[in-house]
Formats: structure tokens, sequence, C-alpha cells
């Protein structure tokens, strides 16, 4: 497995009345590029891609385990799983290489997941990506910009987001973002 | 900052997450041996920099990561309309869309 590097110990980064900042605890991450005919991946994956750019899904793999998956580009999902999963979820789609070629690799080494969430969350995303927070509906994601770093932003509630930042980026968008925490706290409403 | 129409994702998004990528309908030459020098010259880099309407090409980058064409005016900076990589090129005088 593609393993996820040790210098970013998941655990809090600030927590304030305005936001909280955190790092994920690890997880399996798989790219997918494929074009044509999904159903048999599909079946394999034991999910349903998402059709529209921003859109996820959920489902299991023949172990039971929960992959999500957000479709980031016209032929390009992300998927994320237990770590355990990962290997399980390559073997059940390689027996299709040869009838439907597609690309699926294990990048679970690749990225860091920041967790942003709080009352002033959104406010806080907005300091660094150019895009209105606000059209990502809650339950979808986009691929974006955050202080010039390409991440993936996941918005589970109104005010609870993952970030997923490739590890380069991380200490960078880290430091940033429990800077903005700590402004937001020290304003006064 | 300028806002442009990604036609693959379907959503107006801030420039910053796009980048600029030449001058768009440039084919490759098939043969490029059968080429004289001044025609290969013209192929890399002579281009049009018209004043007006200009078909270029930008890509999604920090986004679904594709190219597509656009015409921009390049007196206003205008957007005038994007479309998909591979569609033919669009036809001029385009009017702008109601915003």
């Amino acid at each position: 497995m593609n393993a996820p590097i040790s210098s970013f110990p998941p655990g809090a980064l600030a927590d304030t009345t305005a936001a909280r900042v955190a790092i994920a605890p690890a997880c399996g991450r798989l790219s997918l590029r494929a074009r044509g005919d999904l159903a048999p991946l599909e079946a394999a994956l034991g999910l349903a891609l998402p059709g529209r750019i921003g859109q996820r899904a959920q489902g299991g793999t023949v172990q039971g385990g929960a992959i999500q998956t957000m479709r980031l580009g016209p032929d390009e999902w992300i998927l994320q799983a237990p770590e355990a999963e990962v290997a399980g979820i390559l073997a059940a789609c390689a027996a299709l290489h040869a009838s439907h070629p597609h690309s699926l690799v294990d990048v679970s080494g690749r990225e860091v997941t920041l967790l942003v969430s709080g009352p002033r969350a959104a406010e806080l995303l907005s300091i660094g990506c150019p895009r209105d927070i606000d059209s990502v509906a809650v339950g979808e994601g986009r691929r974006t910009l955050f202080d010039g770093a390409t991440v993936v932003l996941w918005r589970d509630a109104p005010d609870a987001f993952r970030m997923d930042v490739w590890n380069s980026f991380v200490p960078h968008l880290a430091d940033l973002l429990v800077t903005g925490c700590r402004e937001l706290a020290a304003e006064t409403v | 900052m300028l806002l442009i129409h990604c036609p693959y994702c379907d959503e107006t998004l801030p420039e910053a997450e796009f980048t600029y990528a030449g001058e768009a309908h440039i084919a490759r030459p098939a043969d490029p041996s059968a080429l004289s020098d001044e025609e290969w010259e013209s192929y890399l880099f002579i281009r049009s920099n018209p004043r007006g309407p200009h078909h270029e090409r930008w890509r999604h980058l920090h986004g679904c990561g594709r190219f597509f064409n656009a015409v921009r005016d390049t007196v206003s900076d205008r957007f005038l309309t994007t479309y998909p990589a591979g569609q033919p090129r669009a036809a001029l005088p385009i009017k702008e869309a109601a915003e």
C-alpha cells in the first residue's frame, strides 16, 4: 500500500469558538480514471459512480467497508475507503482491465485530510478559497483552490468540511487555517 | 476578478481556478517533415493577436482539469462564450449572454 507519511499525526490543530481545525486519521485513497461504460466498474466497486462533477456517492465492497467517492472531472473520481479495504478494491477492479481499460491508482500517501468545522467554518475557508463556498451544497464537494494549492473540498454539513491537501502544502495551509481560526475568534461580534 | 464558465463543470467560477493556454484551433500539421521552414515557423510561433473577439484555450486547472475553448474580447476582457475542446470554432459575432 501507498503508505501515508508520518509527519502529520492526526489531532486537533486549533479549537476556538469560531472554528476548529484538525488533521484527520489516515485513510485509503484511490484515483479512478475511466470513460465509456462504467457499469462493470460500478459493479466491482459496489457503488454508483456519481454523474455530475462535485456529486458524491457512498457504497460498499465485498468486505462491506464504506467507500466514499466524488466526481472530480468528466472522467475522474476520487475514492476514499478504510486503509484495509484498498487492496480488495484494487483486486476487484484489476480483473476488468482487459475488457474495460481504466486507471485505478492507490494515492493514499499523497494527501492529508484537514477537518474544518465550527460555526464560522465557511467564513474561515473564504480566506483562501476564491470560490463562493455556498455554491458547494451540503453532501457535495469540489476540487478547488486554497491559497495557491489545489485541494479537494468535501462539505459534510453546513459548518463541517474536509479538505484533502497534498502533503507538501499541508504545513502552509494548516498554519494559515490556524491563524485564520484565531483571528475569527478574536473578533468582537 | 474575471468569472469564467467551465463547460465541463457547468459553473461560473473565479479566474484563479483557471490557466490560459494560448490561441485555440491551431491544428498540428499531420506531416511536419513535409513543411517548409516558413510553414513550420508559422505553425509554431505566428499567432493572430486580434483586437476584439479572440478564440483561446483555457484550462480549469484547479477544478476538473480539462482544457476548453473560449471566446474573449481582448478589448473589454469579457468572455463571450466557452465550449468544450474538440467542438468547431464558435462562429462570430456572438451575442453576449444577459447577465
